[in-house]
């Protein structure tokens, strides 16, 4: 049974103009792929295997499959349903997908939202980011200013004077604990350098251009490539953000295509997880089996639409450019 | 009482902080495009009324505080302590001291009912309801006939409150006031 809140919690949270408004942007992202020749895709929304991202949190539901009753996994993104496209040789593609993160509730993030993910075979990582900049461009409706490349490094030296890769644990806790006002005692590197990002860096991000933050610590490389920075010569994940008016855009990578890495990066997940106190999800071994019989090296990301639309119109929240999001579904 | 978790943390939960009863006021989730998520939350200390704004990380989790808001009729001060009756026909009474009487004290008037904050069955707040008829035991004399042109003058009301009053009010009426912003509303 649903509960109503209020009286009127039967009417969408967005207004028929902002739903119509909506529609033309989404229509404007088709063509803007269309024009280059990459091809829309749908994938499922469930799997067999989830995300084991250890700081995404999956929902599941038991389901009659052909094969019996299964666990499948409601996607945090369509990554692995569209990489194995592109091992079956599918070219470019790109797709509008609903997504879903359990516990991710606020003004800037709603429980399903649309992701716009693209591949690009061949592609590399810079050509991408000027990609995505031709999008957001083509659709917002003023000039965001010029993009500009920042380094993961040089962010934390500018804004908080230390180095995020040889500042030692000890002095990370300190100064995580200081910004953010809680015990940071057992927080590992990540932990305190997504805290000091969350809270002093990204705000500023963004603001009078396009930010593509890149050359982040190799520990964060998620599904991207690991590479030695030339500069540095430290290990980095070949993986890049977009920000704008402090907000987080998108995530690229230059995608990992090695199969047996791919699988040693699950099982990491997987330990982390439990060291998190956090249930473990299955793999999914399609996408190592994919990723054995070959997907071509390229780039790819991710894109959240609701904050790009909520952008481009101008709104406070994306709760304002959705139909109806949770606490009215 | 239970322990809730960040993603259980919703406007009007009632949690312990800092040995202090706190209601959730708000809960954004904060979070880097990969990595861990953090919530930032603004709470009600519910002992002092003051505003907190705390980081958690996702997933920690605060006690639940016993906390409940019962209505209750004020019924007498025995100079220390104001006394309160539940209305829910049992005649049980509630002492509350001067710390959780605070500003409301001025607000009091025998038999109307209030909200009375009990946290561990101790009564910690007393909010007024937020529309009170009280006699005006003390003001200038009116002025007669004065009925329509602008102008204020103070008047002390029976529960002790000092409010503005338009000019042609006396002493022995009974006005209606709101206790939110402590303003005259209309004779009675």
């Amino acid at each position: 049974m649903t509960e109503l809140t209020r009286a009127d919690d039967w009417q969408p949270t967005a207004t028929i103009a902002t739903l119509r408004e909506r529609a033309r942007l989404l229509a404007t992202i088709r063509g803007f792929f269309a024009a280059r020749g990459v091809l829309e895709v749908e994938t499922p929304i469930l799997g067999h295997g989830g995300s084991t991202d250890p700081h995404l949190d999956s929902l599941s539901l038991t389901a009659t499959t052909p094969a019996g009753r299964k666990r499948l996994w409601l996607q945090t993104s369509p990554e692995f349903h569209m990489k194995r496209l592109l091992a079956a040789g599918s070219g470019p593609v790109f797709q509008l997908a609903r997504s879903f993160r359990d516990g991710e509730v606020g003004r800037r993030h709603n429980l399903e939202f649309t992701m716009l993910e693209w591949y690009r075979p061949g592609l590399s990582l810079t050509a991408l980011i000027d990609e995505c900049e031709a999008l957001i461009r083509e659709v917002l409706p003023t000039d965001p200013g010029p993009l500009r490349q920042r380094r993961y490094r040089a962010l934390f030296r500018e804004a908080l004077d230390v180095d995020p890769f040889t500042t030692s644990l000890a002095d990370l806790r300190r100064l995580a604990g200081q910004v953010g006002g809680l015990a940071m005692d057992d927080a590992d590197r990540d932990g305190c350098l997504d805290l000091l990002m969350s809270f002093v860096i990204e705000p500023q991000l963004g603001r009078g251009g396009i930010d593509a933050v890149v050359d982040y610590p190799a520990s964060q490389a998620a599904l991207a490539r690991k590479r030695l920075d030339p500069e540095d010569g430290v290990e980095v994940a070949a993986r890049f953000e977009i920000y704008l008016q402090g907000l987080e855009l998108a995530n690229g990578y230059d995608e990992l295509t090695d199969a047996a890495e791919q699988g040693e990066r699950f099982a990491d997940d997987n330990r982390q997880r439990e060291a998190l106190g956090k249930p473990s999800v299955a793999p999914d071994q399609r996408l190592i089996a994919a990723l054995e019989s070959g997907m071509p090296a390229g780039s790819g990301v991710a894109l959240g639409v609701d904050r790009l639309i909520q952008m481009a119109l101008n709104r406070e929240s994306i709760a304002e450019v959705m139909a109806f999001p949770t606490p009215r579904c | 009482m239970a322990n809730y978790s960040t993603n259980e943390f919703k406007g009007g939960l009632k949690v312990m902080l800092d040995g202090d009863p706190c209601n959730i006021l708000e809960n954004e989730f904060v979070k880097p495009g990969k990595g861990q998520a953090f919530n930032r939350v603004k709470l009600r200390n519910l002992i002092t009324g003051r505003v907190w704004e705390r980081t958690f990380k996702s997933g920690e989790s605060l006690e639940g505080a016993d906390v409940m808001d019962l209505d209750m009729e004020y019924v007498y001060t025995d100079g220390d302590m104001w006394h309160f009756m539940k209305t829910d026909g049992s005649f049980e009474q509630y002492a509350v001291d001067k710390k959780a009487i605070g500003d409301v004290e001025k607000w009091l008037k025998e038999q109307a009912v209030y909200t009375v904050t009990l946290w561990n069955d101790n009564a910690i707040a007393v909010s007024p309801p937020n529309f009170l008829e009280l006699e005006v035991v003390e003001t200038d004399p009116g002025l007669k006939g004065d009925t329509a042109q602008g102008g204020s003058k103070p008047a002390t009301l029976s529960s002790g409150a000092v409010v503005r009053v338009p000019l042609f009010i006396n002493q022995g009426e009974v006005l209606k006031v709101d206790t939110r912003s402590g303003e005259y509303v209309s004779r009675a």
